[in-house]
């Protein structure tokens, strides 16, 4: 049903005729609905989408002329409304949905981190045929969690033209947030090309919509600043490699609006507050292929839930938002002044921007953009190109660390102790930073090792210190044999009770098959050196004089609910080939790689290590990622993790939902060019 | 008479510049095919079965025409006409790849080179193809087919670099090696020096061509992007013949050396 919108979901402005023409969502002219409950009738207004509520939504995807840059163009909407109207659940609540494709080709909507069962998720080919034109599908969902969310279609590049919309869960049981006032903050990139032709523009020439590259002026003021010497030889270093420092977006500004809530950044979307309120903003990224770097001059955001989860809160001056990321932060403005709400693009080729007001027609100043971030060498993790023997130089780094027992490994072991009371006490003596300098490269080598040896010499300390090993053995078996993990677990939460895991140390962690990456056509290089940068808040966001959100600053609130460490690993290399657009993961693309298979109830670590040069926003459907940056039981529960360039992440998954799930980087045109998987859990 | 002039006259001159002409034409309509045919077609090739409609579709076929040079080439009396073009239509993995390039002048066309071959990115390899298939000299000129085997690609240091290697009947053998690369003063002014040479291994008189290097060209361009698919030009190119090319040449009255401006268009889609 509709209810139409809430008073705290959206706020009307008047505008001029002039400021509506020349930059502002059609979407919102047509949108009937949003109109009749407008207060400026006959007035234009600014867009944003409405809100619906209930148990029951009738959703349709239509074709909707839009004109966001000047241009007129056909948007996919989702009820008229680009984005997608905001849909409030209540957790508890069964959510019937349904969706009616009035387009003449295929459609779908994906509950982007919604658990559920796999008939209801809503991606073409693996866990439904997908919505044929004049045909509806209800989602029957049984809502078993709380946050920030959002659903996006997942056919083709429709997600790029419009259907995106957010999802707000409201807990069953009291909000453990405080906050006076709440706003939806959306954002997304438009593009008045259509998606097919970005996509085949980017196969022809990948740096089509690349305007920031070196040219002869900054090779002269290079020159000036690091000496002939210095800008040649890296120039060359770079060019040896056919590869450039100022690759930082695949798709940018130069083709891309980028809209908040809807709104360009000349429409400015408004959100009012009074002073002193607490005010929750729900950021979300529903880009396509944009990176945001959030901030809000002159307010400090508390970052106070990451992808839906709770976390402890931690005050920051901005945050790196990947695509498909959401960050919920309380705000607090004190004065009776309006602020920018502002997002660059993490190559610096536009923003999205909004305001937060006490009254209408306050807007603050437009920060100036920070200066564009260029990839190092670092950031090629020293790439080694060409032909060289991989497994060669794995050896040789396992020969050069003998000393180091605690390798990732054995640390590996230790973090899943999670579940017993040394948990806690061992990461806390384990800094994330230390982690970080663990050379990930050691990994593959050690594969080839009994990796449960490894690890059961730095056990034993742990055993005699927290657990007899009689009765123990007992529940791991009943744990990993039996029911525990074939049942969904619950989100964490102040009451949730971990699965105890303690005795489940006997597991045998069965390490990942060795990758072996070859440069080829798909693999354009190999991060000799992956590392752990969880306390990098990532490329232009270092040493800029503010706070900046990172990995290693998001520690979970309420304890993790499956205790039990893994008992295999499963290592995946990102790679790709830039020049040629192919992605994919461990060198194949989707279409040459066969699905993951995950047994139902089992835990699983998986561990990517990224080969190339640009982030990556991993997602798996259907179940948490509860990523490793050292806060042990307190490790955050993530739907999708961006690993930088260079970077080696690991992220624990419990296998607790049966059915054919995508794996795959969220970057729509990544996915698209193959950086996808099926993960099947049976 | 020279060999050239000679076969300018025949009524067989026009006869190339048609099947160029309809070539093009094919690739154009066909890249056009190829995109409306994404955008209607889509409902009806997705079946309702889970495995035949797979969640995304990275085996898709593309289709793309460039062409580097089309331009006219003048020295004041001197004036020709010149394209350089390539067209590709496949997957990541598996191409069909065109290359077509010539002159025109008020005597016919020379230089008329036409290829068609199968490409494949080289194992192991980041950023080479390599390509084999057919070769036909398709101009004023006697017919002549070769088989072709080469490799194209991007070189380390961003060089466009391209070797083919030719063959045909009584143990003619020929090689082209071309090369370009881009070298950006601002974002989109950019200046491109190329360079194409070819080597013969017997002499064919018909067609003018003597044994070793026959002809060299060689220019740059310094072209405006006004978009990535749009670019014109000026520039200077230098087509010079050598050693037994150029005693042919000089027997037949044709300039061996010919330095001109040159205005054009660079353009894709």
């Amino acid at each position: 049903m509709y209810k139409g919108k809430t008073a705290k979901g959206r706020h009307s402005l008047s505008l001029s005729r002039r400021r509506f023409v020349q930059g502002l969502a059609a979407g919102g002219a047509i949108a009937a609905l949003d109109w009749s409950a407008g207060p400026l009738l006959g007035e234009t207004e600014l867009h944003a989408p409405g809100v619906l509520t209930g148990d029951h939504f009738d959703l349709t995807i239509d074709y909707l002329p839009v004109n966001f840059t000047g241009r007129h163009r056909l948007a996919t909407a989702v009820n008229g409304s680009v984005p997608g109207p905001t849909l409030r659940w209540r957790e508890g609540d069964t959510v019937t949905l349904a969706v009616t494709n009035s387009l003449k080709e295929m459609t779908s909507i994906h509950w982007h981190a919604i658990r559920l069962p796999s008939g209801m998720d809503g991606v073409p080919g693996l866990s439904f045929p997908g919505i044929k034109p004049n045909e509806t599908f209800t989602y029957r969902i049984p809502v078993v969690q709380s946050g920030t969310y959002w659903y996006h279609s997942h056919s083709r590049f429709q997600e790029q033209t419009g259907v995106v919309g957010a999802i707000v869960i409201e807990p069953r049981d009291k909000e453990l947030i405080t906050f006076d006032r709440e706003y939806v903050v959306l954002l997304t990139d438009w593009t008045d090309t259509n998606p097919e032709t970005v996509f085949s523009n980017l196969k022809e020439q990948s740096d089509y919509y690349n305007y920031h590259q070196r040219t002869a002026g900054t090779f002269f003021s290079d020159v000036r600043k690091m000496g002939l010497r210095s800008t040649i030889s890296n120039r060359m270093m770079w060019g040896r490699m056919n590869m450039s420092p100022m690759d930082i977006a695949d798709v940018t500004g130069a083709t891309y609006t980028y809209l908040l809530n809807g709104n360009t950044p000349h429409a400015n979307w408004i959100g009012l507050f009074q002073p002193c309120e607490r005010v929750r903003l729900r950021f979300i990224n529903g880009s396509s292929m944009t990176f945001f770097d959030v901030r809000v001059p002159g307010l400090p955001m508390t970052v106070v839930q990451a992808d839906g989860n709770d976390i402890e809160p931690v005050t920051v001056d901005e945050f790196r938002i990947g695509v498909a990321e959401t960050y919920d932060v309380i705000v607090q403005p004190r004065d009776n002044a309006a602020y920018t709400i502002f997002a660059q693009s993490e190559d610096r080729s536009g923003f999205a921007r909004g305001t937060l007001a006490p009254a209408l027609g306050m807007t603050a100043a437009i920060p100036p953009m920070d200066p564009r971030p260029m990839r190092t060498m670092a950031d090629m993790g020293m790439a080694r190109m060409g032909g060289m023997n991989m497994a060669g130089i794995d050896g040789m780094k396992a020969k050069d660390m003998p000393a180091m027992p605690k390798n990732g490994t054995a640390q590996d072991g230790m973090k899943g102790m999670a579940g017993t009371d040394m948990g806690t006490s061992s990461k806390q003596s384990m800094p994330a930073k230390d982690q970080g300098n663990t050379p990930g490269a050691a990994q593959p080598s050690m594969a080839g090792m009994d990796m449960s040896g490894s690890s059961e010499k730095t056990m034993p300390e742990m055993n005699k210190a927290d657990m007899a090993a009689t009765g123990k053995h007992a529940m791991a078996e009943m744990l990993m044999g039996n029911a525990a993990g074939t049942i969904p677990f619950p989100q964490p939460r102040p009451n949730t009770m971990p699965v105890p895991g303690a005795g489940a140390i006997d597991v045998k962690l069965i390490p990942s098959n060795p990758v072996h990456m070859r440069v080829g056509p798909q693999v354009v290089g190999v991060a000799m050196n992956p590392r752990e940068q969880l306390n990098d808040p990532g490329s232009g966001l270092q040493k800029n004089g503010r706070r900046v959100l990172t990995y290693a600053d998001l520690r979970a609130r309420y304890r993790g609910v499956d205790a039990r460490p893994p008992s295999r690993e499963i290592e995946l290399h990102l790679s790709g080939n830039m020049q040629r657009f192919i992605w994919g993961f461990n060198g194949k693309k989707f279409s040459d790689a066969e699905p993951i298979e995950l047994k139902l109830g089992e835990r699983v670590r998986f561990i990517l290590i990224n080969d190339t040069m640009m982030e990556h926003p991993i997602h798996l459907h259907g179940v948490w990622s509860e990523l490793e940056n050292g806060h042990g039981e307190l490790n955050p529960y993530k739907h999708t993790i961006t690993v930088k360039p260079a970077e080696r992440v690991s992220y624990l998954v419990s296998a607790d939902t049966p059915g054919r799930w995508a794996y795959h980087c969220h970057l729509l045109y990544h996915m698209e060019a193959g950086m996808f998987r099926t993960v099947v859990i049976s | 008479m020279t060999p050239f002039l000679r076969f300018a006259s025949t009524p067989y001159k026009r006869r190339p510049v048609v099947h160029i002409c309809i070539a093009i034409a094919i690739c154009l309509l066909l890249r056009l095919g190829v995109r409306s045919n994404a955008q209607t077609s889509a409902p009806q090739t997705i079946a309702p079965q889970t495995t035949a409609n797979p969640p995304l579709m990275d085996n898709k076929v593309f289709v793309h025409v460039l062409f580097d040079q089309l331009e006219g080439r003048t020295n004041g009396p001197d004036n020709e006409f010149r394209w350089d073009g390539q067209a590709w239509v496949g997957t990541d993995m598996n191409k069909l790849w065109v290359k077509s390039e010539g002159f025109l002048n008020a005597g016919g066309m020379s230089d008329g080179d036409h290829e068609a071959l199968y490409d494949r990115p080289i194992p192991r390899m980041q950023y080479f193809d390599a390509q084999a298939g057919i070769r036909t000299d398709l101009d004023s000129g006697p017919k002549r087919v070769w088989g072709a085997v080469g490799i194209e690609g991007l070189a380390p240091y961003f060089f466009q670099f391209e070797p083919t290697f030719y063959f045909r009947d009584g143990g003619h053998l020929a090689a082209r090696l071309s090369g370009s690369y881009d070298l950006r003063l601002t974002q989109r002014l950019i200046a491109q020096p190329e360079l194409e040479m070819n080597f013969y291994s017997k002499e064919d008189p018909a067609r003018g061509i003597g044994t070793g290097l026959s002809d060299i060209d060689t220019g740059i361009r310094l072209r405006y992007e006004f978009s990535r698919k749009l670019a014109p030009y000026v520039g200077f190119a230098y087509d010079g013949k050598f050693g037994g090319t150029a005693t042919f040449a000089r027997q037949s009255g044709d300039a061996v050396a010919n330095p001109r401006f040159v205005f054009g268009i660079r353009v894709w889609d």
